[in-house]
């Protein structure tokens, strides 16, 4: 996220190198997708009514679980690197839990939870009817869960580096902390949290494992994009290629244009 | 401590001689090549438990070999093992995806499945017949169309002229049974092996369309196996009467 110009002279040899191998250990799994995919049948797949609502299902439950980590996500960013709090370290590692939890436990765990027999879902269902598994709402439950740390972890790194003086300035002018925190901490730390939300949406996005054990699978429903393209491998290959390259080019074409807008803006 | 580890030996080692003494009736018949080494098996996510037990018998049976497992659903499996996976065994949970494998080496069917209605504990929807898994007020789980138990629960359903009315479609029948485990779904359609070796937390309830929607078990050594002599022994085992006899116990029909 920074402008940062390197200054001209020899790059080092020892640096290049092993980027230009990182970069192309990314990018050469895609070119192979691509080079596998059939582009003649890409337009008649993009417009089919069950990868259109696929495509539909996993933008708006990526969209909404993003808005989720951020509503939730950066006040307990703050909370971790700015409040006081006991055992904070143990907390932020535990905030991380989900990062390294395969999603399909993660799954389960919702599931134990928030399921019909789980303490919180018994109560959802008895108090307010409220059944999340097999549900939209599901799908957006386990793609948050899966997605916030990587919003928290890079909001809260964001936090930390940022420059204290400028709250404290603040302080000392009669701020309160509120007031100090929207026009001061959170206008500092925007690059983070642009990057963690833009990480986090991501995330979301591609999330398979949670999503298919806690929300389940049913076209229109619960099916988002890397579930029909994991139950379309299994019957027909080709397909699943190409819903790839669809959900590919869509979260390109999405982040792009963002990336685009914040640094221009 | 050390006595403890001693003890454990002491047993290991005369449960060794056990099977050393056991042994020497069972290869007259099968496999002359001496077999060592890894069998990989890439298995049908429903053979899981009666596998399991054939491996220990079997590597008991052949000390120096060990048997390594892929579960999963037949029809990811064929996938996996089309794109160059090292398998020496597939054994799938339906002929379709068995035809899939253009390396397969003369598949025979092993065994047969049948479908059952499996039910959480206590049958909490009061899940009774067929029928039930139209009604949308009951939570159900299927599997999808695309692997196995999902392609039979069709046919069933078209026998019966049943729409059923499923909240998910699972990716392979381990999956639909965990819903059912969990309490999640009232009922699933899943097999009887796999409510057999669900134990307590699930009941079964048998349905006559059943019978029109029996599946074919194939297994098959690969062209391509690392481990040639490995993988015929691994499926002579299957075949014989004691491999039959383990998978019958699980609940499997002979085929």
């Amino acid at each position: 996220m920074n402008k940062r110009r390197v200054s001209k002279g020899r790059l080092p040899v020892a640096l290049v190198l092993p980027a230009v191998v990182g970069l192309a250990f990314l990018l050469v799994p895609l070119v192979g997708l691509l080079a596998r995919t059939q582009w003649a049948d890409l337009p008649s797949r993009l417009f089919s009514a069950e990868v259109g609502e696929a495509l539909q299902l996993s933008l708006v439950c990526a969209s909404v679980a993003t808005v989720v980590c951020v509503v939730l996500g950066v006040p307990l960013a703050w909370l971790l690197a700015r409040g006081d709090l006991p055992g904070r370290r143990f907390i932020r590692a535990l905030v991380t839990v989900p990062l390294v939890l395969p999603p399909v436990v993660g799954g389960v765990a919702l599931l134990l939870v928030l399921g019909r027999r789980g303490p919180v879902g018994e109560l959802l269902d008895g108090w307010f009817g409220i059944s999340l598994p097999f549900t939209t709402a599901g799908v957006v439950v386990a793609e948050a869960f899966v997605a916030m740390p990587f919003l928290v972890i890079s909001v809260e790194g964001a936090l930390r580096a940022a420059d204290h003086r400028l709250e404290e300035a603040a302080a000392t002018l009669g701020a309160s902390r509120w007031l100090t925190f929207r026009r001061v901490t959170l206008p500092s730390v925007m690059p983070g949290v642009v990057a963690g939300t833009v990480l986090c949406w991501a995330r979301a996005l591609g999330e398979f494992g949670a999503t298919i054990t806690f929300a389940g699978n049913f076209p229109g429903k619960t099916t988002t994009m890397p579930l029909a393209v994991y139950l379309a491998l299994e019957s027909d290959p080709q397909a699943a290629i190409v819903l790839s390259v669809v959900l590919l080019t869509v979260s390109v074409a999405v982040l792009a244009s963002l990336r685009e807008r914040w640094v221009a803006g | 401590m050390l006595r403890l580890t001693a003890v454990a030996l002491v047993a290991a080692l005369a449960l060794a001689g056990c099977s050393d003494t056991s042994t020497p009736g069972a290869p007259s018949s099968s496999a002359p090549p001496k077999v060592t080494g890894q069998v990989a098996v890439f298995a049908a996510a429903s053979l899981t438990e009666a596998f399991g037990t054939i491996k220990k018998d079997f590597e008991a049976a052949n000390p120096g070999v060990t048997v390594t497992f892929n579960f999963a659903g037949s029809s990811a499996l064929a996938q996996q093992i089309n794109q160059g996976a090292p398998a020496d065994v597939f054994a799938s949970a339906a002929p379709a995806n068995m035809q899939q494998v253009t390396d397969a080496v003369s598949p025979v069917t092993f065994v047969k499945n049948e479908l059952e209605i499996a039910v959480p504990k206590g049958n909490p929807g009061k899940v009774t017949k067929l029928a039930d898994f139209a009604d949308a007020n009951r939570k159900i789980a299927l599997c999808a169309e695309q692997v196995p138990c999902g392609a039979a629960a069709k046919k069933a359903f078209a026998a019966a002229g049943i729409t059923a009315a499923p909240d998910t479609l699972e990716q392979d029948v381990k999956a639909a049974l965990t819903k059912v485990r969990l309490g999640e779904v009232d009922a699933a359609l899943v097999y009887k092996t796999d409510v057999k070796a669900a134990g307590a937390d699930v009941e079964g309830i048998d349905f006559p369309e059943a019978a029109k929607a029996i599946n074919d078990y194939p297994i098959a050594t690969l062209k391509k196996a690392p481990n040639a002599p490995g993988a015929q022994a691994f499926v002579d085992y299957v075949l014989s009467d004691k491999g039959k006899a383990v998978l019958a116990a699980a609940g499997f029909s002979a085929p």
